[in-house]
């Protein structure tokens, strides 16, 4: 139960937010600029994301240095806590979503196109005669033209270990870090920031032989566009992960953390986790079956 | 121990901060923490929207005055019924109810501020940025987003240069209310002053606390459903491109997957409101407040499993109509415990009708219709005939209108003296009731009429059997809108002066914001008060002295 509130740390006056919010009109509004055809879009979104970049490193850096101060109390970290939880399980339904298509095209859409089920027989052979609703699929119109798949076994595989075995590895740093073993922890963390690149140097070798062998692209279809958009969100995930254990780590290196509190270390870790549930879902139903 | 000195120092620097009140100058509501100043923007805000969505408002009602076209084009009207939506929805209501929550939600359990000070200031500051890009979309070649506020496929996409800045928009919005609902989440689970047991709570922050989980699980969905839009027009995707093996209708499953928790995220909050002002005028503690709380959760829960009835004539397999009929005619369950709850907290009562308790009577009753003309909608054989019909129009607006805007009026009334320090006029406020509550009648209630005779919804021309009602409504529209000018000379009269303001208030106001002074001290409950359950009234906890 929570305890107290004296000394709950209530900070005054703030500049990041109104920073960020600057940050975040001036790259989507120029993204925006750009999707229209905006010759002078790609300056706007540079500066964006530009202050972006300073308002994060500045607000986190602020936040960092409170908490090495002793600032954050015990109801605090359970704040920042909390927090994290709710954003990672934000993060889920947004993953849901994608799944949700995945899943729609696979057993409803693409079926009915084919002219199964009630639904389908009324409408799939007037509409697209002679087409079988098969997965893989790029459409009855085959839009982006025949391609290949990725098949699970293979880098899929791979990277599916890798991930893994780098869930492994920070947990390893954490068991490290709660016995105060400072060398052990930070070795854990680099082994882990180091497989997340190597997963991401695979994904980006995988991408380039769909493109350039296979004919997949983004353009393939409703196959080609789940397939591009999980992975490649994923893949997002995945950079936004080994960034923040990247910072970990060095933070670990100038000493931050005790065995006792070491709350954005375990909040970096949950996040990690978070991306190797949602790899081994998309291993099994992007790749796999 | 260093972290015992540091603890001391950290509690130093507060107790530096501890009497002071705002910071001088504009800048202060740019930069502050402070869970007062980010409701007052959240509530100023949320006001300035309402009136440009209500100038939308009104311009469809005077094209529909009388059949033919005369003022707006039909171009330009379809912008105007789809901004209406975005900016009412968006922009108005969802901001207030977060306002409420921001001023409210810690001076409910004793907390000092809300759990998150900083990125309270960020969920905020998103916002007009936000609403920015939307707004900037009418000065744009091809004008303002026309294909509704659902933005169904392959319609939304045909729409020129406003497509990504209506996406982006989109998802500033769900960033900021992630955020927000985050903190509310956070602050209500662990902010509590100790004794203040969940089942203590006032039940404006249950309704909260359960609309907070309700965003963090929809609004996710909305973006991953705009991002494919993205996609689609931009980089050649397939989501909702059947040519490809994709489909339109699934954009309307992930749309209102989300679109139907965000129905009772902007009524939640509202119960919240109610449940707070009927017992206090009724003098008498809330009937049933354990069932309360849970008719709100099996509300919320259910409303994940209700979306298609949005689509019921879409074209969906029949096992798939009769779920969601079944689901949604459910709904009415745990929505007729609380209808009853507010009745039974009435009967017998030593009732007084202030303003604040107009409106909440009001809003018992004219909500109710909108129930009722729910389950209507709910049937699906019937839906078929009333689907995207002006019948659909006024469901929608008695629930939202004649609900979550009357509630979030009662609230402004309920609380506006302890936000202020001064008594609002009561004369002018009972004017403002008495005109609102009849012009919305006016306006709303014979497009029951218009839509069981089959007029359809966002056109700008309609047959001539429809003429009457059409004007009947467009001048209830007039009245209406003109009416909350009143609110605003009102609400400004009382900030600038007036009668002041008792600590409690209201003579029957039980919970901590009326142990505090009015109007509310910049900084509250620094130290946690201590809560002792008051056995005979559950949920209205006292302040142990």
């Amino acid at each position: 139960m929570s305890a107290t509130h004296p000394g709950y740390y209530i900070p005054h006056d703030t500049r990041w937010p109104i920073m960020g919010s600057i940050g975040l009109f001036a790259l989507l509004g120029g993204f925006a600029m750009l999707l229209n055809g905006s010759s002078s879009a790609p300056v706007v979104m540079i500066i964006g994301t530009l202050i972006l970049v300073v308002m994060i490193i500045g607000w986190f850096g602020t936040v960092i240095k409170e908490s090495e101060s002793g600032f954050y109390n015990d109801q605090v970290d359970i704040s920042f806590r909390h927090g994290m939880i709710w954003f990672i399980f934000s993060e889920v339904l947004f993953f849901a979503a994608f799944f949700g298509a995945l899943f729609y095209a696979r057993i409803y859409s693409v079926p009915w196109l084919g002219g199964e089920g009630s639904v389908g027989a009324t409408t799939g052979p007037l509409l697209w005669p002679g087409f079988e609703g098969i997965w893989p699929t790029n459409g009855p119109a085959e839009i982006g033209g025949a391609f290949g798949t990725i098949p699970a076994v293979g880098i899929p595989l791979l990277n599916t270990i890798i991930l893994i075995t780098s869930g492994a590895t920070v947990t390893l740093a954490h068991w490290a870090l709660k016995k105060n073993q400072r060398k052990p922890l930070c070795w854990w963390l680099l082994a882990t920031v180091l497989l997340g690149l190597v997963f991401l140097y695979f994904q980006g070798v995988e991408f380039a032989h769909a493109y350039n062998d296979l004919n997949l692209t983004l353009e393939s279809g409703i196959y080609g566009s789940t397939f591009f958009m999980l992975t490649g969100f994923h893949g997002l995930h995945v950079t936004i992960g080994a960034i923040m254990l990247l910072v970990m780590l060095l933070r670990a290196m100038r000493g931050h953390f005790t065995p006792e509190r070491h709350f954005a270390f375990e909040a970096a870790a949950w996040y990690w986790h978070f991306v190797d549930v949602v790899w081994i879902g998309l291993f099994i139903f992007v790749y796999w079956f | 121990m260093s972290a015992n000195q540091a603890h001391a120092h950290a509690a130093d620097s507060i107790a530096e901060h501890d009497h002071h009140g705002p910071p001088p100058g504009l800048l202060r509501w740019v930069f502050t923490t402070n869970h007062k100043d980010i409701g007052t923007l959240y509530l100023w805000f949320a006001l300035i929207m309402f009136f440009v969505g209500g100038a939308l408002a009104l311009g469809i009602r005077a094209e529909l005055f009388k059949p033919g076209l005369q003022l707006l084009d039909p171009h330009l009207f379809n912008q105007f019924t789809t901004m209406h939506a975005l900016i009412m929805i968006f922009g108005a209501v969802m901001p207030a109810f977060v306002g409420f929550a921001n001023w409210l939600v810690p001076m409910m359990i004793g907390a000092p501020d809300m759990a998150l000070p900083r990125m309270n200031n960020w969920s905020f500051w998103i916002l007009p940025f936000a609403f920015t890009l939307l707004l900037a979309t009418f000065f744009m070649p091809g004008g303002a987003p026309a294909g509704g506020w659902t933005m169904y496929p392959p319609l939304v996409l045909q729409g020129g240069s406003n497509v990504a800045f209506l996406i982006f928009a989109v998802h500033m919005m769900g960033i900021s209310s992630i955020m927000g609902a985050i903190n509310v989440i956070v602050t209500i689970l662990n902010m509590r002053a100790p004794g203040m047991t969940l089942l203590r709570m006032p039940l404006f922050v249950w309704s909260w606390l359960i609309t907070a989980f309700l965003l963090i699980a929809a609004m996710p969905v909305l973006a991953g459903a705009v991002t494919m839009l993205l996609t689609d027009k931009f980089f050649g995707t397939s989501f909702f491109n059947a040519a490809g093996g994709g489909d339109p209708v699934m954009f309307q499953h992930i749309f209102w997957f989300f679109g139907h928790p965000e129905v009772y995220i902007m009524i939640l909050p509202a119960f919240g409101i109610i449940s707070q002002i009927i017992p206090t005028f009724s003098r008498k503690p809330l009937f049933g407040y354990e069932s309360m709380v849970y008719a709100t959760a099996s509300i919320a829960f259910i409303s994940f499993i209700v979306w298609a009835h949005h689509m019921f004539t879409v074209g969906m397999p029949l096992t798939g109509e009769l779920f969601f009929m079944y689901t949604t005619m459910l709904i009415a369950v745990p929505t007729g415990v609380k209808v009853f709850n507010w009745m039974a907290t009435m009967w017998r009562g030593s009732m007084t009708f202030e303003t604040p308790m107009l409106w909440a009577i009001a809003f018992v009753v004219l909500f109710t219709i909108g129930g009722f003309s729910g389950l209507m909608l709910a049937i699906t054989p019937v839906d078929f005939q009333y689907h995207d019909t002006y019948f659909v129009v006024a469901h929608f607006h008695y629930v939202l209108v004649t609900g979550a805007v009357f509630a979030i009026i009662a609230g402004a009334y309920y609380w506006l003296p302890k936000w202020t320090g001064h008594n609002y006029d009561e004369t002018l406020g009972k004017w403002h009731f008495w005109l609102s509550t009849i012009s919305v009648n006016v306006l709303f209630f014979p497009q029951h009429f218009l839509g069981l005779a089959g007029m359809p919804r966002r056109i700008p021309d309609y047959a001539l059997q429809f003429a009457d009602w059409n004007m009947v409504s467009s001048v209830g529209a007039f009245v209406f809108g003109f009416s909350q000018l009143l609110f605003v000379y009102i609400v400004v009269q009382t900030i600038r002066g007036g009668k002041k303001a008792t600590d409690q208030v209201w003579e029957g106001a039980e919970g901590l914001e009326w142990t505090l002074a009015s109007p509310a001290p910049y900084h509250t409950f620094e130290q946690p008060p201590s809560i002792k359950e008051d056995s005979a009234h559950p949920g209205t906890p006292l302040p142990a002295h």
